[in-house]
């Protein structure tokens, strides 16, 4: 079996078997991370180029990683953040990209859809990694797998999603991922921060954080955007942290097995307490290390969709 | 033509191995590794994903029983190393590659259940080399079935079998779930 797609774009088109391939083809991609030697012939002569118009310390990374040990060429382009993307100036940077002969190109962009233009338009593969608020498969994928690690099975696990759901597209590719896959997914934040018929996702919205946790077997975090701040979605950051940071005396509220996650960069002391992101319950640094199999995965996986 | 009609082309088989044949084959290329290697020390197996990991480890058995001591045992995934990736429309599925076990400054034996183009073999070579510097690497296949695409030869051979090139050898063993038998395909 294989991805019968040339791009990956988010997890909405993704099927369960799709997911499930990737997860498992993830698997044998952890092993040669292991091992001494942690580089596979497979992409040997093809070219990734990282497209990012958004800083991105770890996915830009991660993805690096993930082409080198397989052997592919790098190149990383990255866009000022201060020239604001339009979306014939998108297309020209594609057709010079296209006019290097890039097989993929790992796009982050803060314009949702950016991706899927590029896919439309180009030969090579488009990857997305971020789009706005709209997808971040890859970030979805990591956790899966790290999940399913941890967890073993998807259905029936409770899982709270806790943050700004509004503007994270971690949390959309999650919550479209896990309902596919049978888990309980609970959303818990601000209502400035909760999208309206969120519901409709097949998700429960709590307000009230210590409600959401009572039988969480899973805890995902999301980063607080400060840098959102001005937009005063919340009075201060010391009232968000006290209302919907996730301290010690919090996570004993879910089963004594949660899992922490929190796809980083992570504001300590603001959303989540430093004690708990150093815990035993925390999987924070293993979302990270799964990260560069995931893409080594998708990678490997779309070079057969073209 | 769909790719569905083409699984419904009906190909003639014809065994040429039975079970019996082939616990005879593995108990002669037992001996045939101690007879090589002066005993089994320093020696270890690993089969190639999936056919010949079985192989692997009934030959292991074999070994110790001989023997009486126990031969390491790993087993190598070559997908990634395949030098077809380009010319698939599907990417095999790809499966753990598990050598539980250092390789440096031993005798490898890879252990195939078909020898054919010999392309297996190279990826093989190539993929165990990134584990380490074994101080030899040897060849054991159930069946040589001719047709080399490279200047590979198998150190042990269950049997050799003359075929035409656009015929099919399966190999099925039990670990399959299928008797043991060798059988030629032809189209």
């Amino acid at each position: 079996m294989s991805l019968k797609r040339k791009d990956l774009l988010g997890m909405a088109d993704l099927s369960v078997e799709e997911i499930q391939l990737i997860l498992q083809t993830a698997d044998s991609f952890k092993e040669v991370s292991g091992r001494d030697i942690k580089k596979v012939p497979t992409l040997r002569g093809k070219t990734v180029v990282n497209l990012f118009f958004e800083p991105s310390t770890r996915t830009r990374t991660s993805f690096e990683l993930a082409a080198k040990r397989l052997s592919a060429d790098v190149i990383n382009f990255a866009a000022s953040t201060s020239s604001v993307v339009k979306g014939e100036t998108l297309l020209d940077t594609a057709s010079n990209i296209e006019a290097m002969q890039a097989d993929f190109i790992v796009l982050r962009h803060p314009s949702p859809g950016a991706p899927g233009i590029l896919a439309r338009s180009l030969r090579a593969s488009v990857v997305n990694a971020g789009d706005g608020s709209h997808e971040h498969p890859t970030q979805a994928l990591l956790d899966l797998f790290t999940l399913r690690e941890k967890k073993r099975e998807f259905k029936g696990l409770c899982l709270v999603i806790v943050g700004d759901i509004a503007h994270s597209r971690v949390a959309r590719s999650n919550i479209s991922a896990l309902v596919k896959l049978g888990a309980e997914v609970r959303v818990a934040g601000p209502p400035t921060m909760m999208p309206r018929h969120i519901e409709e996702l097949g998700v429960r919205v709590f307000f009230n954080l210590d409600e959401a946790l009572k039988g969480a077997d899973v805890i995902m975090m999301l980063r607080l955007q400060i840098e959102r701040q001005g937009i005063a979605l919340f009075p201060s950051i010391r009232e968000y942290s006290r209302i919907y940071g996730l301290t010690p005396e919090r996570l004993r509220l879910a089963e004594r097995d949660v899992l922490v996650m929190h796809p980083g960069p992570i504001n300590r002391g603001v959303e989540i307490s430093p004690e708990v992101a150093d815990s035993g319950a925390s999987v924070i640094l293993d979302q990270v290390t799964n990260g560069v199999a995931i893409r080594m995965a998708v990678l490997y996986l779309l070079s057969a969709g073209r | 033509m769909p790719a569905g009609s083409l699984m419904e082309v009906k190909k003639v088989g014809r065994t040429v191995m039975e079970a019996q044949e082939i616990a005879r084959a593995i108990s002669r290329v037992a001996h045939e590794i101690i007879e090589h290697n002066h005993g089994i020390e320093g020696v270890a197996l690993v089969g190639i994903r999936t056919g010949g990991v079985y192989l692997a480890n009934r030959l292991a058995v074999k070994l110790g029983e001989i023997e009486g001591a126990s031969v390491p045992v790993g087993a190598l995934d070559i997908t990634l190393y395949r030098d077809d990736l380009d010319a698939r429309k599907e990417q095999p599925t790809l499966r753990r590659t598990e050598i539980p076990f250092d390789i440096t400054d031993r005798k490898v034996i890879l252990v195939d259940d078909v020898l054919f183009t010999g392309r297996t073999t190279r990826a093989a070579m190539d993929g165990l080399i990134d584990f380490g510097r074994p101080s030899e690497i040897q060849l054991a296949v159930l069946v040589d079935r001719g047709h080399r695409q490279l200047p590979i030869k198998a150190t042990y051979v269950g049997k050799n079998l003359p075929t035409a090139i656009g015929e099919t050898v399966e190999v099925y063993l039990e670990e399959m779930g299928r008797p043991d038998g060798v059988v030629i395909l032809t189209p």
